[in-house]
């Protein structure tokens, strides 16, 4: 830890000042974003305008260009933060949910628990068949991913990054890749989670998800926030133009 | 001459059977089959050659080749994490080693590393099998560290990504994740490589080998010079063909299942 800075508010995630280029491309451009605990923050906005880049840095997959970035007190942005302990506390689901293909279901959920954790395989199993179960896939525990379908396989990873007893979670897309049909069961599942108290900050396209589950909505465009407050403000009455044009897009095609 | 594709088609079938028949029954006719079973497989060298073939030279084949291939996969497998390495002295040392290994020929390198460096150092291999399984095992690490390199690649980066997520350091995403399913990848490949240095195994007799020592290469060479006959390289011939084709076959099968696995 060292002279590390230590951060006590109520803050779990704050991030100030954030720019983030690949190569010229500007693509986080000042961004200041502060999620209090219990919060469940939808990130919304055209794609290319920075918002899965912006979630990215969040567990720091991505390296901001500038900017700090403080997650339960701790600056992932300072040279002698343990990124990958850091890491232990932030669970993150991805758009391709990115499940291990080499292993089942359970171990999926497990592997995690007993290499960085040093869970014993015992507890670790425990944990796990209970986190299964709780995303509706108790039955499915010896499945390889590739028996599963996609809202399964989401559900799968979801239960994995809960394995870690997170703090906050970061949702990338995570219903994009789904059929249609499959959206739902994982969405049920993320609202199960936010009614639980989670932490959550969630890029989506899912309107309806933002409208009924965000406590606050952020709407991004070209790399800043252009505007953010509770959905009933943002999406219901938007008093950005850009917010405007973006919302009409998407709902009325 | 007005002839339709398909009829064109079905003449040129007919006339590949027909000049393959007519090839296989000259050679049948015309060949002096006495007179080359007499100059390449005689039945009493060919007796002559066992059992000493299967329990000196084929051995000394086989040891050659998993000293090489444990060798080339281990270092096989540090070259290629050091060319996907972030820092890029990793990267410069891995490329000239993979360049410099795969552009000299097997035979040179044996030379140089058999015979160059104990000349120019004064230091001494301490045995034979090592002085003739270090250079093939270092070879062979350039062409290995090139195929697993290809194989973490096809490992999508998203399961790097995952692992990260969760808290594994990147060692252990790549231990644990990537590296196991790289493996699976790479399992053919891997297969053609180790038949490709069961052959290049015959070139290390160069370094000059001690009754021991022989390889199958040699040991059919030497059969030809004590017996004024071909048969031994013959017999030695088919001896490398037991080891390789249930291999290459291994490969085909691995390969085909891959492919129906992917559908």
């Amino acid at each position: 830890m060292s002279d590390q800075t230590v951060f006590i508010d109520d803050y779990v995630v704050s991030i100030s000042e954030l720019n983030k280029s690949f190569g010229a491309n500007h693509v986080l451009r000042g961004i200041d974003l502060e999620v209090q605990r219990g919060e469940v923050v939808c990130i919304i906005g055209p794609s290319g305008s920075g918002k899965s880049t912006l979630l990215r840095c969040v567990n720091m997959l991505e390296k901001p260009s500038s900017g700090r970035i403080v997650v339960l007190g701790r600056e992932l942005t300072h040279i002698d933060c343990d990124i990958d302990e850091a890491r232990t506390k932030i669970g993150m689901v991805f758009q391709q949910f990115n499940l291990f293909p080499h292993m089942t279901a359970l171990e999926n959920v497990c592997i995690a628990q007993r290499k960085v954790l040093k869970r014993n395989s015992a507890v670790a199993e425990d944990i796990g068949r209970s986190l299964l179960q709780r995303v509706g896939l108790g039955e499915k525990a010896d499945a390889y991913p590739g028996q599963l379908s996609g809202g399964q396989q989401q559900r799968v990873a979801i239960a994995r990054a809960l394995a870690m007893n997170p703090d906050v979670m970061l949702f990338d897309e995570a219903t994009s890749a789904l059929d249609p049909e499959l959206v739902g069961e994982v969405l049920q599942v993320m609202r199960s989670l936010a009614d639980d108290g989670m932490t959550m900050l969630v890029v989506t396209h899912e309107m309806g998800f933002a409208s009924n589950v965000a406590s606050r909505v952020v709407f991004m465009d070209g790399g800043v926030i252009v505007e953010q407050g509770p959905p009933s403000q943002v999406i219901s009455a938007p008093r950005e133009e850009r917010t405007r044009t973006f919302l009409a897009n998407v709902l009325n095609h | 001459m007005a002839i339709s594709k398909r009829k064109r088609a079905m003449y040129t079938r007919y006339a590949v059977y027909a000049i393959s028949i007519a090839a296989l029954v000259a050679m049948v006719l015309f060949v002096d089959w006495g007179k080359l079973s007499n100059a390449m497989f005689r039945w009493n060298i060919v007796k002559e050659q066992f059992p000493d073939i299967f329990t000196k030279a084929a051995k000394n084949t086989v040891i050659f080749t998993i000293l090489g291939f444990a060798g080339g996969l281990s270092l096989g497998l540090i070259f290629a994490l050091m060319r996907l390495s972030t820092i890029r002295p990793y990267r410069w040392l891995a490329a000239t080693y993979i360049e410099i290994f795969r552009g000299i020929p097997l035979v040179v390198t044996l030379l140089i590393l058999g015979f160059g460096i104990p000349i120019a150092t004064g230091w001494q291999w301490p045995n034979a099998y090592m002085q003739g399984a270090v250079p093939l095992a270092l070879v062979a690490s350039a062409y290995m560290a090139e195929t697993i390199r290809a194989g973490i690649e096809a490992v999508p980066k998203g399961q790097m990504e995952a692992a990260r997520s969760l808290g594994m350091s990147y060692p252990r995403a790549m231990g644990t994740i990537v590296i196991p399913q790289a493996l699976r990848i790479i399992v053919p490949p891997l297969t053609n490589e180790f038949v490709l240095l069961i052959k290049d195994t015959s070139l290390i007799s160069v370094l000059g080998v001690t009754d021991a020592t022989k390889d199958l290469a040699r040991f059919g060479r030497d059969g030809v010079n004590s017996t004024a006959n071909a048969t031994p390289l013959m017999v030695a011939g088919l001896v490398y063909l037991a080891m390789t084709l249930p291999l290459t076959q291994l490969v085909a099968w691995m390969e085909r299942r891959a492919k129906a696995a992917g559908k």
